[in-house]
């Protein structure tokens, strides 16, 4: 065994290369079970289902209510992969062993967050095209693909942090959602708003206050998060 | 158990006093508003309730902040006893609104910026306490509380905000013309007296009780060591 190294002489990874190595961890890991992804997937599909009984979405309704129902099997859907993500490495003492790595928490926090984004962007990815195939609706919308992918980035934001924290109380996955939806009531209202108004090819006057209040959501919370995760992964 | 301290003493006599006071200027002092009648006297509590509560969703914001930097369990204590009087100013402020509401908009709810942010952050209180609940450690509940206190006093305002961006009926009646607005009214001088003597008289109120809960805060912190020491 090498004598400990001096500090000098110690490699100390970056931000940046850390953060790949979580989220790679996560993604290669997702790839071997496919737990998450499709649980997420059925669940979508499920809650689509439902919204389809529930609202009767005929042809005339549907124009209206399409991304009030987007938004809301998203916002269901990645619940569930934000309890399964942190909840595995809760579950398995993977948490520890993050923690006790000689790395950046913050690295940590970037890492889920990426790996959740990119599963909820995956279950997106799959539910935009089966619902444009269900309901005959074009949701092949450049302007709606960025609200969905800001809108993400906001709830992943938030999400994440409070998952962490719900994972280590008693309540559990009971938790996540009663602490994750009201703080991001003003993402689901400005997101549903946006990609409504792209999807009705609103002029960009009626578009801006929500995507401008989407981006200032967005810089706010992933700059928190950034800065409280400490205190939440503090043993 | 040490006793209560003079000054917290003399704030509940004080606030006692004030409150009969206001109740008396509601009801004999200010004017009868002349298109709503006497209903629209529940204005003045109403105010003074929703102020009391958004001031403890503040004062709770900020112990969280300090608990966060100073690691010292005392403005936890502060945090939670503000979220709790709070909670509870804040449903006072939502059903003296909805008395008001069901003759002035013939309606007791509307999904108003105003009504639904009060409801939003009644909800975010809620959790906070279910978050709460769930943790056994002091130390992580303190933290966990002061994490999730802070988004919160962060993205009420937004919601707020997006709210207000679809349309209010709200009446704005402080400050900034709410033209248009249900239930808009003038305020006379004798109405202006008794607002301000009622989110005085809450104000004050609100200390007392703030104090009080810290109070129980601090010993219940107490109760918690003596039975560790006992099992011990």
């Amino acid at each position: 065994m090498n004598p400990i190294p001096p500090a000098e002489a110690e490699v100390h990874p970056s931000l940046g290369s850390t953060t790949l190595a979580i989220l790679w961890k996560d993604l290669s890991a997702e790839l071997r079970s496919r737990e998450l992804l499709s649980a997420m997937l059925v669940f979508a599909l499920l809650v689509i289902l439902i919204f389809n009984f529930a609202l009767d979405l005929k042809p005339a309704i549907r124009r209206e209510v399409t991304s009030g129902v987007l938004w809301a099997t998203f916002a269901f859907a990645g619940t569930l992969g934000l309890n399964r993500s942190m909840a595995t490495e809760k579950d398995r003492g993977c948490l520890d062993g993050l923690l006790l790595a000689p790395v950046d928490r913050s690295a940590i926090y970037f890492g889920k967050a990426l790996g959740n984004l990119a599963f909820m962007l995956v279950i997106e990815a799959i539910v935009l095209p089966v619902y444009s195939v269900l309901y005959n609706v074009n949701l092949f919308n450049l302007g709606l693909m960025m609200i969905i992918l800001m809108g993400s980035v906001g709830y992943v934001a938030v999400g994440t942090l409070l998952s962490t924290m719900s994972v280590q109380t008693r309540t559990r996955d009971m938790l996540l959602p009663i602490l994750l939806f009201p703080l991001v009531i003003p993402i689901l209202i400005a997101a549903v708003k946006a990609s409504a108004g792209f999807l009705d090819a609103s002029p960009w006057r009626d578009i801006a206050p929500w995507f401008n209040l989407l981006l200032v959501y967005d810089v706010i919370f992933v700059a928190i998060a950034f800065m409280v995760f400490d205190y939440v992964v503090e043993e | 158990m040490e006793p209560k301290k003079p000054a917290l003493k003399f704030l509940d006599i004080a606030s006692a006093v004030l409150i009969a006071i206001a109740t008396g200027l509601v009801f004999f002092y200010a004017p009868m508003e002349a298109v709503m009648g006497n209903v629209q006297r529940v204005f003045y509590f109403h105010v003074a309730h929703a102020w009391v509560g958004l001031l403890g969703f503040m004062v709770a914001a900020v112990a969280g902040v300090l608990y966060l930097r100073t690691g010292d369990l005392k403005w936890d204590v502060v945090e939670v006893a503000a979220v709790e009087v709070s909670l509870v100013f804040f449903f006072v402020a939502i059903v003296t609104g909805s008395i008001w509401a069901r003759p002035a908009w013939n309606a007791w709810w509307t999904w108003d910026p105003r009504l639904t942010t009060a409801a939003i952050l009644e909800l975010v209180y809620a959790a906070y306490l279910m978050l709460r609940a769930g943790i056994e450690d002091p130390e992580r509940r303190a933290r966990f509380g002061a994490v999730y206190v802070l988004l919160g006093f962060l993205s009420v305002p937004m919601t707020f905000l997006s709210i207000r961006l679809l349309r209010t009926i709200h009446p704005v009646v402080i400050g900034g013309g709410g033209s248009g607005a249900e239930g808009q009214f003038d305020m006379s001088p004798k109405m202006l007296h008794t607002l301000l003597f009622s989110v005085f008289t809450f104000s004050v109120y609100f200390v007392d009780v703030l104090w009080h809960r810290v109070r129980l805060g601090n010993l219940m912190q107490k109760v918690e060591q003596l039975r560790l020491k006992v099992v011990r």
